[in-house]
C-alpha cells in the first residue's frame, strides 16, 4: 500500500480511480481545517483549567455537585463504538461493498451520535437544576463553553450524516460523495478524541478523590 | 423589553436623529460620515444603474470565483476602506493638535475613531489587501489554474465584506465599541457598555475571521497541491513562501481571537462569566487570548509586505532574490516565533518578572531573522542594475523607516523600558511605524508592480512618485514626533491633555497627516489618470518589468485559465531563465481541454445573510438572526446536492487564444529595461543573458 | 501486505476498539472506586488520555510515521508544536497570575 496513500488517513485505494485522486487536495484541506478547530478546542481547555479552581468557582457549585460519572462512562462508551461503527461505514466503502452496507453503518452511527446527545443533553437539565448554569460563575461558564461546544459538533456530525445519507440515496456513490464520507470519517473520529480529552480532564479531573 | 420586530433598533440608533436632537459639532461629524456612507453607497447604485452595469457587475464580479476577479475585488475593498481609515485617523491627529484642555470632539467620539480607526486599518484594509495580492498573485506565480477550492474562495471574500460593511453601518445605526480595535473586557462588557458599539465589533471580527481562517486553508492547499509540474518548493518565488508562513498564521493565530470574541459575546449576551469582574470572571484572560492572535496577526500582515519587496526588488535590480535559502529560513523562523511572543503586549500585567524576562527574550531574537532579510535585500541591490520606479521607491522608504520601527520594537521588547513607556504614544509611533512602511508601503509597492498584470495598462509613473514621496515624507512628519511625545509621557488615546509642551509636536503631526491625505489623493489621481491614459499605458502582451516568475510569462490580464498549458518548471526565476535561454513563448505542440468551475451566487448568499445576521444580534433582532442564518446554512447544503458545477474550455478556443497572444508578442519590439517606463513598452521586454550565467556570481 | 483485504482491515479496527476500551475502563474505575489519589491519579489520567489519544490517531484516524506523504504529516504535527505553545504558555501565565494575586 505503500506509494498509493495521498494524504493521511485511510485511503479509497486506486481501484477508486478519480475519486482516490480527487481526495489528495480535498481531505489535505480538511486535515487543516480540523487542525485549526483542534487550537479553538485547546483554548477553550486552558481557559477552562485558569478557572477550575475555588477561585473560579466564587462560591457556587464545584463538579462533585453537578457530574454524574455513570451517565459519563455510558456517553463514552456511546461514543467509542459510534467510532467503530463509523470505522466500518469507511471500510465499507474503501472495499466497494454497495450503498446498503455503507448506509446501514452511516445509520447505527446516526443513532448512537443522537443517543449521546440526548444523554448529555439530560446531563446538561440536571446541572441546571443544581444550579450549575454559566450565570453562575466563571468555572462553569468555561463549561459551558467547552463541553456544549463539543456537543454542538456532534450535532452537526449528525446532520452531516443525514446529509449524507440523502445524498448517497440521491446521487449514488460519485466522487464527491465519496470524498465527503471520508472527510465526515475524520471530522466524527475527531470528535471522539476530542472526547477523551473531555472525560479525562474535566469529568474525571473533576471528580478526583 | 425589546420590540419583538425591531429589537433595541430605535429612531435614537440613526446617528442623524442624534445630531438633529444635539447639534454639536461632535455629533455632525458623526452625522456627516453617516451621511457620507449614505450618499455614498445611493451615489454608486444610481452610478450603476445608469450606466447599466448591474448585469456584467453580477456576471463577471459578483459571481466569479476566478482568484483573479476575487483578488481584485479584495483590493478594492481594501483601498476603499482605507479611505475610512486614513480620513479617521487625520481628524484623531486634528482633534490632537487642538487637544489642548479640549478639543472639538466628545471623548466618547475619540474613543470610537481610534477604534474604528484600529479595528478597520488592520482587519479591512491590511488583511484584505494581502489577501487580495495573495489571491491575485500566488496562483500565478506557482503555475496554477485557480485555488484548491475556488468557491471557499468566493465565500471568504463574501465574509470579509460583511466585516467591512457592519463596520460602515456601525457610522449609521448606534455607534461602534469604544473600547479600542483589541476591545478589552471588563470595559467592553454589559455593565460598562450596553449599547450596540462591542458588538458590532465582536460580529464583525468574529465573520470576517472565519473568512480568513478559510482563506488560508485555501492558500496553503493551494500551495502545497496545486504547484505546476517541477515546482518544487525551493523554486518557488519568495512571495510564495511567505505566503506559507502567512497561511500557517491565518489557519492557527486566528481561532484564539474567534474563541476571545465569541466569550466576549457570551458575557454580553448570556451573562456567562469569562471575562467579568465578578463571579469567577477572569479579565486577565481575554488579554492574553487576543495576543495570542494579536502578534501573530502582526506578522500575518507583514510577512507577504516581505515577500512582495523581495519580488520588486530582484525584479528591478535585475537580479536574482540573494540568499534564497536563508529568505526561506528567515521567514519560516520569523512565523513559527511571531507565537512565542504575545506576552509582550502586556509585560505590565503582573506576571512574575521570570515570565517577562522569557518573552522578552523571545521578542529581542526576532529582530534577527528580520535582519538577515533586510540584508539580503540590500545585498540584491548591490551591483544590480536598479531602476528607480515606483515600488523601489517605496522598497527604499521602507529600509530606513522600517529600521527604525524594528529598533524601537527590540526597545519595547526589553520589559524594564516597556514598563516606562507603556500605554504612550511612543508605542503608536512604533507600531505605525512597522505597519505603514512594512505592511502598507509593501502592499502599495505590489500594487504598482502587479497592476499592470491585473488589467493590462501601467499605472501613471509620476502620480506614482508622487503619492510614494508623500507617504514616505507624510508618514515621518506624522509618526516620528509621536516618539518624542510618548518620551515626554503622553498617554496614547487622549482626547485632550493638560500640557502645553506637548503642543508643536502635536502640530508637526498634523502636518504630517495632511501629507498623508495628499498621499491617499494622489494614489486616487493616478488612478484616475491612468484609466484615462490606458491607451498609451497599455502592456498587452504581459511582460512590462522583464519579470522573473511565471506570472508575466502570460497575457495581462490573464485568460481565465491562467495558462493555455501548464507551464514545465525547470528553474528557479524560471521565466527569466527562459527568455535568456530562449525558450520563452514557445508554441506548445497540443492543446488540452480546459475544465473551470462555474460562477456561483453561494458567496453573495452568504455575505447578504450573515451581514443581516450580524446586525440582527447587535440590534437583538432574533428571528432576522434565526431566519438569516437558515437561509445561509440551506443554500449552502443545498449546493453540495448539485453535481454539474464546472464548464469546458474546448482546445481550439485556447490554442486561438495563445497563438494569436504569441503572434503579437513576436511581432512586437522588445524594451530595453531602462525603457520600461516609457509608453513605447507594451509589455515585451528585451532579453538579455542573465546575471548568474557565467561563474560571476 | 500490498492492500490489506476487508476482513484484516476490520480487525485492526477491532484491536483499536479493544484499546481504547481498556484505557477507558481503567481511569474511570480508578476514579469510581477510589483506588488511587492526588497527584498520582492526575499524572496516570493524563498519561491514559495520551495513550487514548495515540491509539485513536493510529486505530482509527490512520496516521502512522512511515507510510504518509511526509509533508502533509508535518503540516499537521506542526499544529502540535503551536497547540502547545499556546496552550501551556497560557496555563504558565494565568498561573503565575493567579499566585501573585
Amino acid at each position: 500500500m505503500s506509494g498509493s496513500n495521498l494524504h493521511p488517513g485511510l485511503n479509497l485505494g486506486a481501484r477508486h480511480g478519480s475519486a482516490h485522486e480527487g481526495a489528495e487536495t480535498v481531505v489535505f484541506g480538511f486535515w487543516i481545517f480540523l487542525m485549526s478547530d483542534l487550537v479553538i478546542f485547546g483554548l477553550v481547555f486552558a481557559s477552562y483549567l485558569t478557572v477550575a479552581n475555588p477561585l473560579g468557582m466564587a462560591g457556587g457549585p464545584g463538579p462533585a455537585d453537578a457530574f454524574d460519572l455513570r451517565s459519563i462512562f455510558v456517553q463514552t462508551m456511546i461514543l467509542l463504538t459510534s467510532s467503530l461503527t463509523f470505522g466500518f461505514a469507511t471500510l465499507a466503502l474503501r472495499h466497494e461493498k454497495g450503498r446498503t452496507v455503507i448506509a446501514g453503518w452511516l445509520g447505527v452511527t446516526l443513532l448512537l451520535g443522537l443517543a449521546f446527545l440526548t444523554l448529555e443533553l439530560r446531563d446538561f437539565a440536571h446541572m441546571i437544576e443544581v444550579g450549575a448554569v454559566p450565570q453562575r460563575s466563571g468555572f462553569w461558564s468555561a463549561f459551558w463553553g467547552l463541553v456544549p461546544l463539543h456537543g454542538l459538533h456532534v450535532a452537526l456530525g449528525c446532520l452531516w450524516i443525514a446529509v449524507m445519507l440523502a445524498q448517497m440515496a440521491l446521487l449514488g456513490l460519485v466522487p464527491v460523495v465519496k470524498t465527503r464520507l471520508l472527510r465526515l470519517g475524520l471530522f466524527w473520529h475527531f470528535l471522539d478524541l476530542i472526547w477523551v480529552a473531555i472525560f479525562s480532564i474535566v469529568y474525571l479531573g473533576g471528580l478526583m478523590p | 423589553m425589546t420590540d419583538p420586530i425591531f429589537g433595541r433598533l430605535d429612531l435614537s440608533s440613526l446617528s442623524v436623529w442624534r445630531a438633529f436632537q444635539d447639534p454639536s459639532l461632535s455629533e455632525l461629524i458623526g452625522a456627516g460620515a453617516a451621511m457620507a456612507v449614505i450618499l455614498g453607497a445611493l451615489a454608486t447604485l444610481a452610478l450603476l444603474t445608469w450606466i447599466r452595469l448591474w448585469g456584467p457587475l453580477w456576471r463577471d464580479w459578483l459571481t466569479s470565483v476566478d482568484h483573479k476577479r476575487i483578488g481584485i475585488m479584495y483590493c478594492a475593498l481594501a483601498l476603499i476602506m482605507l479611505a475610512r481609515g486614513v480620513i479617521e485617523g487625520v481628524l484623531m491627529r486634528t482633534q490632537q493638535a487642538f487637544g489642548l484642555h479640549g478639543g472639538f470632539l466628545t471623548p466618547d467620539h475619540f474613543s470610537e475613531l481610534f477604534s474604528t480607526h484600529g479595528t478597520i486599518m488592520i482587519f479591512f484594509v491590511a488583511m484584505p489587501f494581502i489577501a487580495g495580492v495573495i489571491n491575485y498573485v500566488m496562483p500565478l506565480q506557482i503555475g496554477a489554474r485557480d485555488m484548491a477550492f475556488p468557491v471557499m474562495n468566493q465565500i471568504s471574500l463574501g465574509l470579509t465584506a460583511t466585516g467591512a460593511a457592519l463596520v460602515m453601518i456601525s457610522l449609521v445605526l448606534g455607534e461602534f465599541s469604544t473600547g479600542g480595535w483589541a476591545n478589552y473586557p471588563p470595559y467592553t462588557g454589559a455593565d460598562f457598555q450596553p449599547g450596540p458599539g462591542p458588538d458590532y465589533w465582536i460580529w464583525s471580527i468574529v465573520l470576517a475571521g472565519i473568512g480568513t481562517t478559510l482563506s488560508g486553508i485555501n492558500f496553503a492547499v493551494t500551495i502545497y497541491k496545486e504547484r505546476a509540474p517541477g515546482m518544487h518548493f525551493l523554486r518557488m518565488p519568495i512571495f510564495c513562501w511567505t505566503v506559507i508562513c502567512t497561511s500557517i498564521i491565518m489557519i492557527f493565530a486566528l481561532p484564539p481571537l474567534t474563541v476571545a470574541a465569541l466569550m466576549l459575546a457570551a458575557d454580553r449576551y448570556l451573562d456567562f462569566h469569562f471575562f467579568t469582574n465578578d463571579l469567577g470572571g477572569n479579565m486577565m484572560n481575554y488579554v492574553n487570548l487576543f495576543w495570542l492572535f494579536g502578534h501573530p496577526e502582526v506578522y500575518l500582515l507583514v510577512i507577504p509586505a516581505y515577500g512582495v519587496f523581495s519580488e520588486v526588488i530582484s525584479t528591478y535590480s535585475g537580479k536574482r532574490i540573494y540568499g534564497y535559502m536563508s529568505m526561506v529560513y528567515a521567514t519560516m523562523s520569523i512565523a513559527v516565533l511571531s507565537f512565542c511572543v504575545w506576552l509582550h503586549h502586556f509585560f505590565t500585567m503582573g506576571q512574575s518578572a521570570n515570565i517577562n524576562a522569557a518573552f522578552g527574550i523571545a521578542s529581542m531574537a526576532i529582530a534577527v531573522p528580520t535582519g538577515v532579510k533586510i540584508y539580503n535585500w540590500l545585498a540584491t541591490i548591490f551591483r544590480g542594475r536598479v531602476r528607480m520606479t515606483v515600488p523601489m521607491i517605496y522598497a527604499t522608504g521602507f529600509f530606513y523607516l522600517f529600521v527604525i520601527g524594528g529598533l524601537t520594537g527590540v526597545m519595547l521588547a526589553n520589559p524594564v523600558i516597556s514598563y516606562q513607556v507603556h500605554n504612550t504614544l511612543f508605542l503608536v509611533a512604533h507600531f505605525h511605524n512597522v505597519i505603514i512602511p512594512g505592511v502598507l508601503f509593501g502592499l502599495l509597492a505590489g500594487y504598482h508592480y502587479w497592476f499592470p498584470k491585473a488589467f493590462g495598462f501601467r499605472l501613471h509613473e509620476g502620480w506614482g512618485r508622487a503619492a510614494a514621496l508623500l507617504w514616505i515624507v507624510g508618514f515621518s512628519f506624522t509618526f516620528l514626533p509621536l516618539y518624542w511625545l510618548g518620551l515626554q509621557g503622553m498617554p496614547r488615546r487622549s482626547a485632550s491633555f493638560g500640557d502645553p509642551s506637548f503642543q508643536p509636536m502635536l502640530w508637526l503631526a498634523l502636518f504630517g497627516g495632511m501629507l498623508i491625505l495628499a498621499a491617499l489623493g494622489s494614489l486616487m489621481l493616478q488612478l484616475w489618470v491612468s484609466i484615462r491614459n490606458r491607451v498609451q499605458l497599455a502592456v498587452p502582451l504581459g511582460d512590462p518589468w522583464n519579470g522573473r516568475s511565471l506570472e508575466w510569462s502570460i497575457p495581462s490580464p490573464p485568460p481565465a485559465y491562467n495558462f493555455a498549458l501548464l507551464p514545465q518548471v525547470l528553474d528557479r526565476d524560471d521565466f527569466a531563465e527562459a527568455k535568456a535561454s530562449g525558450r520563452a513563448y514557445a508554441e506548445p505542440a497540443v492543446y488540452e481541454d480546459i475544465e473551470m468551475p462555474d460562477n456561483t451566487a453561494i458567496g453573495m448568499i452568504v455575505c447578504v445573510c450573515s451581514t443581516l445576521m450580524g446586525l440582527a444580534l447587535v440590534f437583538w433582532i432574533w428571528w432576522l438572526a434565526v431566519l438569516s442564518l437558515g437561509v445561509m446554512v440551506v443554500s449552502l447544503i443545498g449546493r453540495t446536492f448539485r453535481t454539474d458545477l464546472s464548464h469546458v474550455i474546448p482546445a481550439a478556443q485556447i490554442a486561438a487564444e495563445h497563438r494569436a497572444w504569441l503572434a503579437r508578442v513576436r511581432a512586437a519590439p522588445a524594451v530595453d529595461r531602462l525603457a520600461e517606463t516609457h509608453d513605447r513598452n507594451r509589455g515585451r521586454a528585451m532579453p538579455e543573458r542573465p546575471f548568474a550565467a557565467g561563474a560571476a556570481e | 501486505m500490498s492492500d490489506p483485504d476487508h476482513r484484516s482491515e476490520a480487525r485492526l479496527y477491532l484491536a483499536g476498539f479493544g484499546l481504547a476500551l481498556t484505557l477507558t475502563l481503567v481511569p474511570f474505575g480508578l476514579v469510581h472506586w477510589g483506588l488511587m489519589q492526588g497527584k498520582a491519579l492526575a499524572i496516570t489520567i493524563a498519561v491514559l488520555a495520551v495513550a487514548q489519544i495515540v491509539v485513536h490517531l493510529r486505530f482509527f484516524l490512520h496516521i502512522d510515521l512511515s507510510r504518509q506523504k511526509r509533508e502533509d504529516l508535518q503540516l499537521i504535527l506542526f499544529t502540535v508544536l503551536l497547540l502547545g505553545i499556546m496552550a501551556f504558555g497560557t496555563l504558565w501565565i494565568m498561573g503565575n497570575l493567579a499566585t501573585r494575586m
